[in-house]
């Protein structure tokens, strides 16, 4: 078997859709066991033991899910009831795990919400899936169907617990997957971020109470109380404890997702898994470890990076959502940042100036050290735009936009620099570079 | 962000059919009734289903049936950009992932290929069978490079196989969307390394859990 995870600790089993994904089928596979006995634990119970399996939230910030839940109201007051967002607005490059979860193990997803609503004291869930998943949403609706029909969900359910499940889409727009952009897109506006505070546990969808957890926080919880906070607990190091969903694409012999042990190393990840980096490990530039958003890191780090949370922060770049993104030596990496710069320039909701106006620079600025005609001087003041974007704006959209910048400069700004050299030379005279790169 | 307006030549009226319309209650059942604007999103959808494209007179329309200014309906079909506020081609809408983990993988092979056959991304072909476009990442990474075609994902494509999509489009058929390295969903090519092991399968994970672990201890009767 390649890798750590062996099958048994496996939570998704039907990961590749190879088997049944609806209920008869999802049943033979554990789903929806003992889900009964696990509510009667009473919530606490529920919230103590997701604290001690040390969950942290898949969605890329990695935050406490046991903790996150008790920031709920304790008691729910007349008119505000308590609700249950999920995040199913899998947009970031590099990340296709959620797709998976939806098309392939839908009723562990479903019973995960019933037992996190329950926690939470909520009656009513919703789960926000991205537009574009027409195909995942059909999986989800028929399943919800079929629970609603089994008396597992719904008004009179054979838990006893009141439950509503209803499936929204979205519009196609990666904000929405920032949890209070998907609230303002759920109430059917345009989908830009509110301040904080007040936090969604205060104030959320429709004003009410509400938790916002990504799809794979919420499906891992039925196995997890099924199993033992200390068998979840015991996989990966302290403090990054679990099994987690791992995308690879790129430069990979054998792109798959795949769902690991938290901190297997990274080239482990790549050689048994991933059958390699094209041409061999010494091929290998630069990983993006964890979805766009984070910062490149180049093949020394690679090395020893070791899939999780601090590993990864360590070397300055992040989990996220462990979309590993490999490249190797034939990719232009100042156009392959320069892209990314792009989609953050198209997926800015346009609220925040520093945002709104600053990714579209920047993308601008990138294209041209791309091509070469940028200024040296540029470099620099690249490097502070993105500092006076970055903590800057509402939501962490304009952070994601000027990381994977910064990780491409702090690794391989010789490149860059050999980039514009190369473009003047023979051209002493480059004229209106610095017109260019107001407009 | 994206400047998007509406198309110059818009219809005169618009009215969802009787199949839209069910579609309609059966998404507005799932919001609370005060709440009736969350489906704006979702209704659009359908606008979209039944024309092809959002226009004006269905902007308005469904600003109506939501009970709220038209403004707000005009402003959530433009922020969206899954919204067509132009009339797309019959045959297909190729929207093609342009992001970097598809481009990586050739991705600009196939926007190439729209290009050349098909001009101007975003705009009709003459003849009205096809519209294109680049989008962003369509979450299907592991598959790259992909187009989504009328809504469904063609996966690992190339540029043979996604030719042969386009040609199979404009012959009027409808090519089954999935992975076209013969892959079955996001395992690694040639076959799943995981999940092998029978136990998974053979139903013993439904067997009864006597005790959970750590669960409570029931209260000593008094």
């Amino acid at each position: 078997m390649p890798g750590i995870l062996q099958d048994k600790d496996r939570i998704f089993t039907n990961l590749y859709g190879f088997k049944d994904p609806y209920l008869e089928g999802a049943k033979q596979r554990g789903a929806w066991n003992a889900t009964g006995d696990i509510l009667s634990c009473g919530r606490d119970w529920i919230i103590t033991n997701m604290k001690n399996s040390g969950l942290r939230g898949r969605g890329g910030a990695g935050f406490n899910t046991g903790l996150k839940w008790s920031f709920m109201p304790k008691t729910v007051t007349e008119g505000r009831p308590h609700y249950l967002v999920v995040n199913a607005d899998e947009s970031e490059p590099g990340t296709c795990k959620d797709r998976e979860i939806m098309r392939h193990d839908p009723h562990l997803f479903i019973e995960g919400c019933l037992i996190a609503s329950f926690a939470m004291q909520a009656h009513a869930c919703y789960i926000y899936i991205r537009g574009e998943y027409v195909r995942e949403r059909e999986v989800m609706e028929r399943a919800v169907a079929e629970a609603y029909a089994a008396k597992l969900i719904g008004e009179d359910n054979d838990f006893g617990y009141p439950f509503h499940l209803y499936i929204h889409h979205g519009g196609g727009a990666y904000i929405c997957g920032e949890e209070t952009a998907l609230l303002e897109s759920l109430e059917g506006k345009k989908g830009q971020p509110r301040l904080k505070p007040p936090f969604p546990a205060g104030a959320g969808l429709y004003g009410c109470p509400t938790t916002v957890n990504n799809v794979e926080s919420i499906a891992v919880v039925g196995t997890i109380l099924r199993r033992g906070a200390d068998w979840f607990a015991g996989f990966g190091r302290p403090n990054n404890t679990g099994t987690k969903l791992m995308c690879v694409s790129g430069h990979v012999n054998k792109p798959c997702n795949v769902e690991e042990a938290m901190s297997i190393p990274l080239k482990q990840l790549l050689e048994e898994h991933c059958g390699g980096v094209r041409g061999g490990w010494s091929n290998l530039k630069a990983v993006i470890p964890g979805g766009s958003s984070v910062p490149m890191i180049p093949i020394e780090q690679c090395e020893t990076a070791l899939m999780d949370f601090d590993s990864l922060r360590d070397l300055k770049s992040g989990l996220g959502t462990a979309a590993v993104i490999v490249m190797d030596r034939s990719t232009d990496l100042i156009r392959a940042i320069s892209r990314i710069s792009y989609f953050y320039k198209h997926e800015s909701c346009g609220q925040c100036t520093p945002c709104r106006e600053g990714t579209g620079w920047m993308w601008r600025v990138m294209e041209r050290m791309a091509n070469g005609q940028a200024e040296m001087r540029e470099i620099d003041m690249l490097l502070e735009v993105t500092t006076q974007v970055e903590g800057h704006t509402i939501c962490a959209l304009g952070d994601a936009a000027a990381w994977p910048i910064q990780g491409l400069f702090r690794h391989f700004r010789p490149e860059v620099e050999a980039r514009i050299s190369s473009y003047r030379t023979g051209k002493p005279h480059v004229q209106g570079a610095a017109l260019l790169a107001a407009e | 962000m994206s400047v998007r307006r509406l198309a110059k030549e818009q219809p005169a009226s618009f009215a969802f059919t009787p199949e839209s319309l069910e579609k309609v209650n059966f998404w507005l059942a799932k919001y609370p009734p005060a709440k009736k604007q969350s489906a704006s999103i979702p209704l659009l959808w359908l606008v979209q289903k039944q024309e092809g494209w959002v226009c004006e007179p269905a902007i308005r329309l469904v600003a109506r049936m939501l009970e709220v200014p038209v403004i707000r309906i005009l402003e959530v079909a433009t922020f969206y950009t899954m919204f067509m506020l132009e009339p797309v081609g019959r045959a297909a809408l190729i929207q093609v992932c342009g992001t970097t983990p598809c481009a990586l993988r050739g991705a600009n092979d196939l926007l190439a290929i729209c290009q050349q056959e098909f001009g101007q991304k975003g705009h009709m072909t003459a003849d009205g069978l096809f519209t294109w476009e680049e989008v962003e990442c369509l979450g299907a990474c592991c598959n790259a490079p992909m187009a989504a075609i009328n809504d469904y994902y063609y996966e690992d494509l190339t540029p043979v196989t996604f030719r042969q999509i386009i040609a199979d489009f404009r012959a009027g058929k409808s090519p089954a969307p999935g992975s076209y390295a013969g892959r079955h969903s996001s395992e690694p090519a040639g076959g799943a390394q995981t999940l092998s092991d029978p136990a998974l399968y053979d139903g013993s994970k439904a067997h009864r859990i006597e005790k959970l672990p750590n669960a409570p201890e029931p209260e000593p009767v008094a």
